[in-house]
């Protein structure tokens, strides 16, 4: 199972090579937006902001690329923190339109005294399986994940959400249409909990 | 409901890992490849590491030295020392590490922060702020590069790196760093009110029941050294973490 990852100037890369390989895959970091074809699958991770990671997408023509092998020829894409949000239709954060793959909105999260919550929502915490899915199995017993974001994906359609978190309100750590994933922790840097994920992701059928 | 975290704080010199008592009289206690494979393996939520002499010495963060520890990391790994410019920062984020701590280049000037925040998000950026005990001045910033006291408010320090897009503070009690002799709630109390981020508080902790004391007093996380390299009265080298059980027991209810 080879992975391909576009190599964004946004992003941390190394760590989700690591973690694919280890889970069982081969992963290879792609500087080139025609290079991509050549994989079984995508993973599209960035840090940062949302405008930087649009921008980075569309001057290089990633986003034709990525378009064109995600929502034609489907195949498996998962995004990791920033690449969740990217895939949505737009952010408070910026003002660049997304991918639009996922319908919905980014939107920052609300420090509403009294219950003042801490942003970035920084740290390990716990998600609640929303829907049957490929990735996360309800049945896992609890599942917890690194989380560094201070915006969170709101999904247009209910039932796109795969699970949530919660940080002052529940939110969305990770939705899922057909072979279209997006996480908003980073699985690379979950021990076990992200290991047994990015195992699962391979497994996805192409 | 998230978890707070406990990071082990690793201190470099010369290659080696050490540890300090007050920033002072650093002993060797090991290898610190080694030790961040163990760390590893305990799961820890998140890992600190420290070169002590990189800002003192002017030099580069040692970035290959770096690249090793962050390829051992199967959870977020923070480095600080030497970071003076975004570029640096840039390398660093490349070679996996997540985040980059700030102290002598901020100081100099905040504006280092505000760039790394910018193009890297406010997340991926600390700034460590030493406080210590000045007679009759009370709590001063400390300026570990120089080892000096800084002659203004560490609320006001706090404030500006908060403003200039910190996304997390960490903050030291250096009379009590190594002495595992208890946190300074008080402090840690009204730094983590003032300000909107996550405040990772360090120094002093001996004990669980330290890590508690400090969450209660509003830490959203929790560091220590000593606490997780020695081991009894004459401070055995013995790297420990404490199990999931035993800090799920720690936290205070919401």
């Amino acid at each position: 199972m080879r992975v391909g990852i576009p190599s964004l100037p946004c992003g941390n890369f190394l760590s989700v090579v690591k973690i694919i390989e280890k889970a069982g895959g081969s992963a290879e970091i792609v500087s080139q937006p025609s290079d991509l074809q050549r994989f079984d699958k995508l993973v599209l991770a960035g840090v940062g902001a949302f405008d930087y990671g649009m921008a980075s997408l569309t001057s290089a023509g990633w986003a034709d690329a990525l378009g064109e092998l995600v929502l034609v020829k489907r195949t498996p894409v998962l995004g990791i923190c920033l690449g969740m949000q990217l895939m949505c239709d737009a952010s408070e954060e910026g003002s660049l339109p997304g991918l639009g793959w996922i319908g919905g909105h980014v939107r920052r999260f609300i420090a509403n005294p009294p219950a003042a919550i801490k942003i970035p929502h920084m740290g390990w915490n716990t998600v609640q399986v929303r829907k049957a899915n490929p990735l996360i199995a309800s049945t896992d017993g609890e599942q917890r994940f690194y989380f560094v974001h201070s915006y969170h994906a709101v999904c247009r359609d209910e039932s796109d959400v795969l699970a949530t978190t919660h940080h002052g309100s529940d939110v969305t750590a990770a939705f899922n249409r057909d072979h279209i994933f997006g996480v908003q922790f980073h699985p690379e840097k979950s021990h076990r909990f992200g290991l047994q994920l990015m195992k699962r992701f391979l497994e996805v059928p192409c | 409901m998230l978890k707070h975290r406990v990071i082990p704080c690793l201190l470099l010199q010369n290659q080696g890992l050490v540890k300090t008592m007050r920033f002072r009289k650093p002993v060797y206690v090991g290898d610190p490849i080694n030790a961040i494979r163990i760390f590893n393996d305990k799961e820890v939520d998140e890992l600190m590491v420290l070169d002590i002499d990189a800002s003192r010495a002017g030099r580069q963060p040692d970035y290959a030295l770096i690249e090793q520890f962050a390829g051992e990391c199967f959870m977020p790994l923070c480095y600080g020392g030497g970071v003076q410019t975004v570029e640096q920062a840039r390398q660093l984020f490349a070679l996996g590490v997540e985040k980059v701590c700030l102290q002598t280049a901020a100081l100099r000037d905040m504006k280092v922060i505000r760039e790394i925040a910018d193009r890297f998000g406010s997340q991926s950026v600390l700034f460590s702020l030493d406080v210590k005990k000045e007679f009759f001045k009370g709590l001063r910033p400390y300026s570990a590069a120089s080892a000096t006291t800084i002659n203004r408010p560490w609320q006001t320090l706090l404030r500006e790196a908060v403003d200039a897009g910190a996304g997390e503070i960490l903050l030291n009690a250096v009379d009590h760093d190594g002495m595992m002799d208890g946190v300074d709630e008080a402090l840690i109390r009204e730094a983590s009110q003032s300000i909107p981020v996550p405040l990772i508080a360090v120094g002093g902790v001996g004990s669980l029941e330290d890590i508690r004391k400090a969450l209660v007093a509003g830490a959203s996380a929790v560091s220590a050294g000593a606490f997780f390299v020695f081991y009894g009265p004459h401070r055995a080298v013995l790297i420990t973490y404490p199990r999931p059980s035993d800090l799920e027991a720690l936290m205070p209810a919401p």
